[in-house]
């Protein structure tokens, strides 16, 4: 595997199961702004993956679908923060800090890569992240004096830098979740 | 043979699915259009990278292209083409009188929390600048949810990418 496909499948893997994770907040978050704007991060986040598979699947002769939900649990190289079930609110939003201050990191760094592509999508993800970002930002100010969330702040960072190369029970059911279309009717597109 | 100009013409006729008042050509998301031969090869740039309707709109420009006797080759770019900056003004006025704000002007840097906190964007109803950000994030990932304190009327304002 080359370089560029594991930072592509890294970055893909992160946000196909952030968004995954933040869409279990889809009809249940505590507010229906909240509602709203998990849904449409969740959904951007997917995006992002998608684009990243793609190019990744250009270099490798696959395709994106294959990538995202065809390969063995062992095989996906997301960071153990996107694969923790977080049932609690100051979680849920500790882990959106966390993961927003990580991402910019790595998109940033791309958007100076030499390679064109990487860079062009880096600079589109960071466009569009930028509104995460201010997500986040509100959030963190909100229950900046809240104990909970610092806790969870705490609970939750060693996480960032976790190992990616093996898997938590959690992103196990997840996989059989987020893979059970595909497993049930190979190849199947929307 | 078609010619690119025909092409575009006809392109302009496609609706956005979800804002159908303004066409994909005004809404800047058609790049480039080739045409060599029956060949006829468009460049579609998402708004955002998770917008949900890049499958429709894809299966529409390739309809279309049949419909004037072409062979479709639609390429979706990822990059960094697209701002909302590529609105065109006839789009932004559809919008407007559809009741989205259209979006601000793109600054140099990244649109920031304060500033939209602050902006006054105008009411598309009443024109009063008298408005609030209400939610970031709205029914699609390019739009934001404001709210008009003069008409008390909540409205929909298009996100500056």
């Amino acid at each position: 595997m080359s370089e560029r496909v594991r930072i592509l499948l890294e970055l893909a893997d992160d946000d196909l199961v952030v968004g995954w994770r933040d869409s279990e907040w889809t009809g249940i978050a505590p507010t229906l702004e909240e509602d709203v704007a998990f849904s449409s991060i969740a959904q951007n986040e997917i995006g992002h993956a998608r684009a990243a598979y793609e190019l990744a699947a250009a270099e490798l002769g696959t395709t994106a679908d294959e990538l995202a939900f065809d390969r063995a649990p062992e095989e996906y190289r997301c960071s153990p923060l996107v694969e923790l079930r977080l049932l609690d609110w100051a979680h849920t939003i500790a882990r959106r800090c966390l993961y927003e201050e990580a991402d910019r990191a790595r998109i940033e760094a791309l958007m100076a890569s030499d390679d064109p592509e990487l860079a062009s999508l880096a600079r589109k993800i960071d466009r569009e992240e930028a509104y995460h970002r201010m997500h986040a930002e509100l959030w963190a100010e909100r229950l900046r004096d809240e104990p909970r969330f610092q806790q969870a702040l705490a609970e939750l960072r060693p996480y960032v830098d976790g190992d990616r190369s093996s898997r938590t029970a959690e992103f196990r059911q997840l996989w059989d979740e987020m893979t059970s279309v595909r497993r049930s009717e190979p190849g199947a597109e929307w | 043979m078609v010619s690119a100009g025909e092409v575009w013409t006809a392109l302009g006729e496609i609706a956005d699915p979800e804002i159908p008042v303004i066409s994909l050509v005004e809404l800047g998301v058609v790049r480039d259009v080739d045409v060599e031969g029956d060949r006829v090869s468009v460049t579609l740039t998402p708004t955002f990278l998770g917008c949900p309707a890049l499958d429709a709109m894809r299966r529409a420009l390739e309809a279309k292209i049949v419909s004037l006797g072409g062979e479709p080759v639609v390429t979706v770019e990822r990059g960094d083409a697209w701002t909302s900056d590529r609105i065109t003004p006839a789009g932004r006025e559809k919008l407007r009188a559809a009741g989205f704000a259209p979006p601000a002007p793109r600054d140099t840097s990244a649109p920031r929390l304060v500033q939209l906190q602050a902006n006054r964007c105008r009411c598309p109803y009443c024109g009063s600048s008298e408005t609030r950000l209400e939610n970031l994030f709205g029914p699609t990932p390019c739009r934001s949810i404001r709210y008009c304190e003069s008409c008390r009327q909540p409205f929909e304002q298009f996100k500056t990418l």
